[in-house]
This record gives structure tokens, sequence and C-alpha cells, in this order.
């Protein structure tokens, strides 16, 4: 009776307990439901069964090398802001193997004929949905089709949840990715009190929420959700002025700054791999002893790594002030020559998890001060 | 350029499934060159990745050796051979090119190609085409000088400037006379001479000294070792040599050919699909930035 109503785009209230039954019609249809929970201490995305396994009531403080999770008293489910991982890791694996290679009499390969996994993801922020179209762009191009990437991203169903806490190294405001999750999602939920306000954004959504107990959602309930984003958009963290970039650090690349983050830098590595637009890949061989069998796999690699620049006769970029330039102007520079977009969306990961507490808002608005003095 | 994109479609079209799976071909031959270089000739095992493999002068291949990896390899070979044998010629640097110094004729390889945007050998028809090369960076020219030769009519002036160490360390030495007889005036010079040496010592760019060019209808080609290269562009901006008749062929770090992986970046560029071959002009603001 109350499916007639039920279209693409309009939004309803559920319980937070029917969720529970969403997710089991996810599995239904062959999805590994994947979410927030915590795992010793900080906070994965991980296999999730029920809203129990979520981490009710807990809040993440975050700032320039700091990470720390607060019970905060609340009821709700989502109010954490998301720690290390990101999605990237379900679309773009860490460490995955392309084919393994025979040697009998000639080298052969065979292929492991592994269909690509299905993954729900429950949670996705509107920063990490704009990541995830930023990695698109890469993975996807015209003229190149990542096929582990294309698989894997035909298999998803994303549950977004908009921000109504962001944390203290959020910008998505000035990247114009967030707090709001605007499109790229099956639902998207905002979580109030005593229900989720749901959006409908696909088909599959919208048939799968068909099958709940909801209401429509009032207009109080809708006034209180984008009063809760509108205060979210004022409580960003951070702040980065992007009207002069990519040229502020294109036209740049000798400044002084350079030299003076290079010294507090130590080419770790955390910032790319915790990023969830980094998109740097190596391969690697793996041999049995007899040298007759080898597993060819792709792994996370990043331009920290002294290897990264490596041709014979040396490494293009051997200062760590070469590398930390490198990967700052090609993340809110030069991506946005290659792709359209600057490789950033504000979700602040870089700055929390960066063990000297390297803040790239704190870099840019420094070099911008050199520029103009 | 739209042929080379036409052609490395075709290849990705045969193994739409696997990233990176390479086809298989067999080293027909292997041609000493130097010391620490040979020419590896290479033939597919499919008739049909055979037939339809096509390469421009200045493209490369990612030639893999399981349980060792990839390396990008210049094709040094003429793309009209009879035989239709893809010449890559190595030096046995790192790790993956030490262990093909260790195969032998009938052993085989993995190959995957052709990827970059080639040498611009019909925009540079009718001009004076200066060819400066160091080392192992005439591998890549070598396809460059066999197009010349079986167009020569095509090109005005034609000098190769080649250098290397010594005279030991020269490549394909047995065909400078044959690229003589067609009209191109090859000019070797080497660092360091020995004792059979007669010819000119030092370094390509000091060949540019005594050099006097109409800017307007002369195109440069270079490669080779980046200093040489910086040296030879500075050399030639200061003939009024314009900066997009100019071409530079760079190396990077290369794992997949095709944009991907993301190591070969050079400010906004790919180097393995945006170049390797580059007019200067595209270049120009990032050459002179230390390890850019």
């Amino acid at each position: 009776m109350i499916e007639r109503h039920l279209a693409i785009d309009s939004a309803v209230s559920l319980p937070k307990n029917e969720l529970d039954a969403v997710l089991s019609d996810l599995r239904q249809h062959g999805y590994q439901t994947v979410g927030p929970r915590l795992k010793d201490e900080g906070l994965v995305y991980a296999g999730i069964e029920t809203l129990d396994d979520l981490p009710r009531g807990v809040i993440s403080e975050q700032a320039a090398g700091t990470f720390r999770l607060v019970q905060a008293g609340q009821e709700r489910y989502f109010d954490i802001i998301p720690g290390g991982q990101s999605w990237k890791q379900f679309l773009f694996p860490p460490r995955v193997t392309l084919f393994t290679a025979r040697k009998n009499g000639h080298w052969r390969i065979e292929s492991d004929g592994e269909p690509a996994p299905r993954y729900a993801l429950i949670g996705v922020r509107a920063c990490e949905l704009a990541a995830i179209e930023i990695q698109d762009r890469a993975f996807m191009r015209a003229d190149y089709c990542d096929p582990i990437y294309s698989a894997r991203h035909r298999n998803l169903f994303i549950v977004a949840v908009n921000c109504l806490q962001p944390a203290g190294t959020c910008f998505c405001v000035s990247m114009g990715t967030g707090p709001r999750a605007e499109r790229g999602y099956d639902l998207c939920l905002t979580e109030l009190d005593d229900v989720f306000l749901v959006e409908i954004g696909s088909e599959l959504g919208r048939s799968l929420l068909a099958k709940r107990s909801f209401e429509p959602a009032s207009a109080f309930l809708q006034n209180a959700a984008n009063q809760g984003l509108e205060q979210a958009a004022q409580q960003m963290g951070r702040r980065l002025d992007t009207s002069d970039l990519p040229d502020l650090l294109t036209k740049n690349l000798e400044a002084e700054r350079w030299e003076q983050v290079g010294k507090r830098c130590l080419s770790c590595a955390n910032c790319t791999l915790v990023c969830p637009t980094c998109f740097c890949w190596d391969t690697t061989d793996h041999t049995d002893l007899l040298g007759k069998i080898t597993r060819r796999e792709r792994v996370w690699d990043s331009c920290f790594n002294p290897s990264y620049s490596y041709v014979a006769g040396g490494n293009t970029r051997q200062a760590i002030r070469s590398r930390y330039r490198q990967w700052l102007t090609h993340k809110l520079g030069t991506w946005k020559e290659q792709y359209g977009t600057p490789g950033c969306v504000g979700c602040g990961r870089c700055i929390t998890w960066c063990p000297a507490g390297i803040d790239l808002t704190e870099e840019i608005a420094a070099l911008r001060e050199e520029v103009k003095a | 350029m739209t042929t080379t994109a036409i052609h490395s479609a075709a290849h990705r079209a045969a193994h739409p499934e696997r990233l990176l799976e390479p086809d298989w071909a067999e080293i027909t031959a292997i041609t000493p060159e130097t010391e620490d270089i040979s020419t590896f000739w290479l033939r597919f095992d499919g008739a049909a990745v055979q037939e339809r493999y096509r390469y421009q002068p200045g493209q490369f291949n990612m030639l893999y050796l399981p349980g060792y990896g990839e390396a990008a390899i210049s094709i040094s070979s003429d793309p009209h051979n009879p035989q239709r044998l893809v010449g890559h010629t190595i030096r046995f640097v790192g790790n993956v090119t030490r262990a093909i110094s260790r195969l032998k004729a009938g052993d085989r390889l993995g190959m995957r190609g052709p990827f970059g945007v080639p040498w611009p050998m019909h925009a540079i028809e009718g001009k004076d085409v200066v060819i400066a090369s160091g080392g192992i960076g005439l591998a890549p020219l070598r396809p460059a000088i066999y197009h010349i030769l079986h167009n020569r009519e095509r090109y005005s002036k034609v000098i190769l400037v080649y250098g290397a160490r010594t005279p030991r360390d020269l490549l394909y030495s047995n065909e400078y006379d044959s690229w003589r007889k067609a009209d191109i005036d090859v000019q070797i010079t080497v660092d360091r001479a020995d004792e059979t040496w007669s010819g000119r010592v030092g370094v390509v760019p000091m060949w540019f000294y005594h050099f006097r060019v109409d800017p307007r209808k002369t195109a440069l080609l270079t490669c080779g070792p980046e200093i040489m290269i910086r040296f030879v562009v500075f050399e030639a901006l200061a003939r009024r040599i314009p900066t997009d008749q100019i071409y530079v062929s760079l190396e990077r770090n290369m794992k997949c050919g095709q944009g991907a992986c993301g190591h070969c970046q050079l400010g906004p560029y790919f180097i393995c699909k945006d170049g390797p071959v580059f007019p200067f002009s595209a270049l120009e603001r990032y050459f002179n930035v230390e390890e850019f």
C-alpha cells in the first residue's frame, strides 16, 4: 500500500532495527555486508551482520597525528568518523593475485578463475563516495579499464551515511564533497535519534526498502536532517582555500617550504595508504624454490617509497622533500590536469595518521604565505 | 598517435580479463652489441598475435621473465624488417635485465605492448633532422633511422650525432657505413678514446658548438642519459630551434605501460602513455626542477 509512494530519489523514515533486515536481505542477494567496527582499539571496515556490530555511541576524536575513540554517551550507530582504513581496499585490494605462471617446458599462465566478490558497503560518507568517484576516473578510463577494480565496482551496493559529527581533521566542505551524500549510493541514511531518514538512490535499493515497514518522511524529520547537516558543515575542523590551486603548487616547485616540510616528513607512506584516492601500485613475483611456479601480485605502492622512482642509475627523487612535493603537487595540483578533479576529498586521514602531524591544509597556507612575501 | 592507440587497444582486447597478462615470445636470436648490452630478437608464439602486432619508431614493450618481473624496453628494430622480428637492445643493469642476460636463443619471454607515443616521423617531414643520442639512447632511435632510410626523400639534411663512453661501448657500429651511404651524416664521438680510436673525442652536446642551423627548418630528436639530454636541449635552444621542434624521449620507472600504476609521472604526464617522446615545449616548465 505504501510501496506505491516509494520511488527513486524519495525519502522515508525507517525504524532503526529494520536496517538489520535490509542487511540480511543483502546477504540473501549474495552480498558480503561490510561496515565500521571496533578492533584493537581502532576502527576498521570489516564484515558486519547486524547493527549490534557497529560502534554504537562511540565517536572518534581526531587531530594531527591523533586518533582516539571516545564513548560519547549517545545511542547513535554512525556518529563515529572513520579511521585509517578507507573503502578503497574493497575495490583496489592492497594485495591481489594477477595470475600464476607455471613452467612445464614453456611458461603458461593459469587463471585463478575466482569471481569478483560482491560487497555491500554500509556507512559510506559523502567524502568517501567522492573518493570512489575519483578512483573510478583513474581505474576506469576510456583507454584503460582495470579488470579487477571494474569487476568489483560492478558488484557494489552502497549504503551511504550523511555526516552529522565531523571530526577535527575534516574539511569536506572546502573540497565540495560533503557532508551530504548527493549521489552514487543505493540507499542513503541520515541517522536521527529514533529513526533513519532513508533516501533511495537505485532500483535495488528501492526494492529492498519496499519490503520493510517504513513511514513517509515527515517535513519535521526532513528539517531535522537538513539542520543537522547545516550544523555539521559549520563544524569542519579544518579549512582549505583552493582558489589558487593548482597553480600555487605547480608554479612554486622550488619554494623554501618544501625544504621545511621535508625535514619533518618521515617518508613513511602512511598518508598514501590511508588516502582513499591514492592509486599507485607495484607488482611482485612470488616463486617456488624450483623457480617453476610464479604468482604475480599487485600491491599498493607509494610515491614516498625510495624504490618508487628507481631507474637504472638511481632514484629520481632521493630527497624526502622531493617525495613530499611530488605527493602534494599531484594530489592538489596535477591530478586535475590528469583527471579533471583534485585528488583530495577533504577526509583528513593524511593529517590524522601522519606520525609527524603534518597537515596539508597548513602546508598549503604556509606555501601561500611564502609566495606572497 | 592514433595508430598507436588502435594497436594497443587491439592488444588489450585479446586479454580483457587479466591485468598485465603477457603474450609469450621466443628469443629467435641474440646479437651481442657491447660487453653489457645485447639485442634480443623476439617472435610471438601465437601466429595471430604475431600477425597483428605492429609498432612505430620510439615505442616500447614490457618484457616479462616469470620470477623476476617486467622491464620496459625500447624497440630497436626496423618496423618493416622482413621477418617481422621485434628487436630489443638491453643493457644488463637491473634484476630483470640481468636475468634476461642469462637466457639463450629458443627461450621465452612474456611481452606486452607496444606502448607509448612514437617519434613524430610524419610531422618532421621536409625538415633537416638532427638525431642526438648517447649510450643506449640510440636503441629507441634506430627504428627512426630505419624509417628515414626507407623514406630518405621525405627529409632534408639528416645528421646523427652519437656518443658513447669508449669506442667499445658504441652500439650498431657495423651499420654506420650503410647509413652514411644513404646520405645520413653520421658523427661519432667518445668520452674516452683508446688506442684503436682516431675519431672525435668529447661529449655529444659539444658537437653543437660548430653547428650552424636554420632553426625554422630543423627538428631535433634526442635520447640518452638525462644529463646529456639537458645539455643537448640547452645547445639547441641557444641555436633558436623552436621548443616544439625539439623531441625528447624520457626514461622513468614503469610497471604497467598504460598510465595506471603511477610510477612514471612527471608533473601531469604519465611518461609511459603521454610519452616517452615529448616535444620539449610540453616539458619546459618541469625540466629544470631538481628531482621532480
